[in-house]
């Protein structure tokens, strides 16, 4: 974590650390140099100036929230100004509507289908341009992923490939249904720190991709010995 | 299978980390696992302790209660090949599952070979005792590794002993210099460049569940603890008392299983565990973990 002049304004990127792909998210956050921190409980809310709902099992998370009373300050956070970005399972427990069952925090005017490609062979990487995000192609990664079928009101749709949205925001709340955090790129996550009022740091090798990135970058994380 | 199959396979796993796998026979059982909290199911048509006391030969399970199952939920399925049985592989690939656990819980196929698991675009599960045999696995294509703990005892015992035993080597091997690798993985059957992958990352190079014998949110805490990514359980929920309470349970105590207060809270009221089994009362040709090197 980079070292910051003490200040009111909050300034950390927080993870939900319930289930899922917490430290892929932890290593990109570090790598353009936010300062950031896992949320496990309600008291971890305080100085978050964003938080990320990672990907993982959306039904999983969702249990988790319930049972211990997260998404009461999940919704008071945001309402006092908290940004949030929900990939891929995060994108289901935002969505307002989810095909053929109840919403979870429903902050976000989308409808969102379950696991909306079928089974993990049909799991696929492709490239896509976003203009607002990157200046260049970027590298996106489905896995059992959902679809957006809908985007209504103040959603603005970032990306749509065939016959689904693969990227959303409105003023508070980005939502992609790929895995930005399980490529070397960086670009998503500077766009939603500067969403979230924070300078990621520009290095200018480092704007789009993390050379140093590797599949494994997240074990650090994670390490036994 | 090309590489970016592999990483997908290996990411799979890795959006699986810090949740529950657990072993259903039925449709039923699968949603009451997935309106537990489960991050995935095990479709088979007997748990490990029916399979234990049955005897006989336990091959992969009917594709027609499998295809039910995973009609019936939206988390990823899994279900289990014997040990070598390419076929049964096949069948399950062709049947567009998300994960084959290639298990020592069914009879074993091949005694000689594991499945060449590079050959598949499915992503495999493999068990492991110790870091040989989990980078053995790996090289043979497995996208994610569990433990070998006895499966349908309810005991934990052997669980422990091969996340034990995998930490120590993994430490050994990272404070290592280069020039004792090679000796190191001469005598432990493990495959070079993988040995230095895990030198340098400092565990195992794809996500690693505790799998075998977990019974209680206690269980699943401790080996979270000891460092598993996930664990899976078995016989451990529908063998129990209450098992939609108990899956309840064991998805709180896995996701805060650095949390004693909240281990405590879950543990409570949860009627009675799967009845255990002192693993040198089992007949050694009956010891499932010995199944596979």
């Amino acid at each position: 974590m980079s070292l910051r002049l003490v200040s009111s304004k909050p300034s950390v990127i927080g993870v939900l650390d319930l289930q899922g792909g917490v430290q892929e998210h932890l290593e990109h956050l570090e790598a353009i140099g936010i300062p950031y921190k896992r949320v496990k409980q309600a008291s971890d809310f305080t100085d978050l100036a964003g938080l990320i709902i990672p990907g993982g099992e959306s039904t999983c998370i969702a249990r988790l929230l319930d049972i211990f009373e997260m998404k009461d300050p999940i919704i008071n956070a945001h309402r006092n100004g908290m940004k949030i970005w929900g990939t891929c399972a995060g994108t289901i427990l935002l969505a307002k509507e989810v095909t053929g069952e109840n919403s979870c925090l429903g902050l976000l005017d989308i409808v969102v289908e379950r696991n909306g490609f079928g089974s993990q062979l049909d799991s696929f990487v492709c490239d896509a341009f976003i203009p607002c995000v990157a200046s260049e192609p970027i590298p996106l990664t489905f896995i059992r992923a959902p679809k957006i079928i809908a985007a209504k009101n103040d959603v603005n749709i970032l990306l749509k490939l065939e016959d689904y949205i693969a990227a959303v925001e409105n003023e508070s709340i980005l939502a992609t249904i790929f895995h930005p955090e399980l490529t070397g790129c960086l670009a998503w996550h500077r766009y939603f720190a500067v969403k979230c009022g924070l300078n990621p740091s520009m290095d200018d090798k480092q704007e789009f991709f993390n050379n140093e990135w590797k599949t494994s970058s997240w074990m650090k994380h994670s390490r036994i010995a | 299978m090309d590489k970016n199959r592999y990483e997908l396979n290996v990411q799979l796993a890795q959006m699986l980390k810090g949740g529950v796998i657990m072993d259903v026979t039925n449709v039923e059982q699968a949603k009451i696992a997935e309106e537990a909290g489960a991050v995935s199911v095990m479709a088979l048509e007997r748990v490990p302790a029916d399979i234990r006391k049955d005897g006989g030969v336990a091959r992969m399970s009917d594709p027609s209660m499998i295809a039910a199952i995973k009609k019936a939920v939206s988390i990823p399925v899994m279900a289990k090949a014997r040990i070598g049985h390419f076929v049964e592989a096949q069948i399950l690939e062709a049947l567009r599952i998300d994960y084959i656990d290639e298990s020592e819980v069914l009879t074993p196929a091949d005694e000689e070979c594991h499945i060449d698991k590079t050959k598949f675009s499915i992503p495999f599960v493999c068990g492991a005792r110790n870091l040989g045999e989990a980078l053995r696995r790996v090289a043979e294509g497995a996208a994610m590794i569990r433990t070998k703990g006895e499966a349908g005892t309810g005991n934990v015992v052997e669980a422990v002993r091969h996340m034990r035993t995998m930490n120590r080597e993994i430490r050994q091997l990272a404070q290592m210099p280069v020039e004792e690798v090679t000796g190191f993985c001469k005598s432990n059957g493990i495959p070079y460049e993988l040995a230095l992958k895990v030198k340098e990352l400092g565990r195992l190079p794809v996500v690693n569940f505790a799998a075998g014998g977990i019974a209680t949110p206690a269980d699943a805490a401790l080996m979270m603890q000891l460092g598993c990514d996930g664990v899976f359980v078995g016989s451990g929920i529908f063998k129990s008392a209450d098992p939609a309470k108990r899956a309840r349970a064991i998805v709180k105590a896995t996701a805060f299983f650095n949390d004693p207060q909240k281990v405590l809270e879950a543990s409570m009221d949860l009627g009675e565990a799967m009845p255990g089994l002192e693993i040198s009362q089992i007949p050694p040709e009956q010891i499932l973990a010995e199944r596979g090197w």
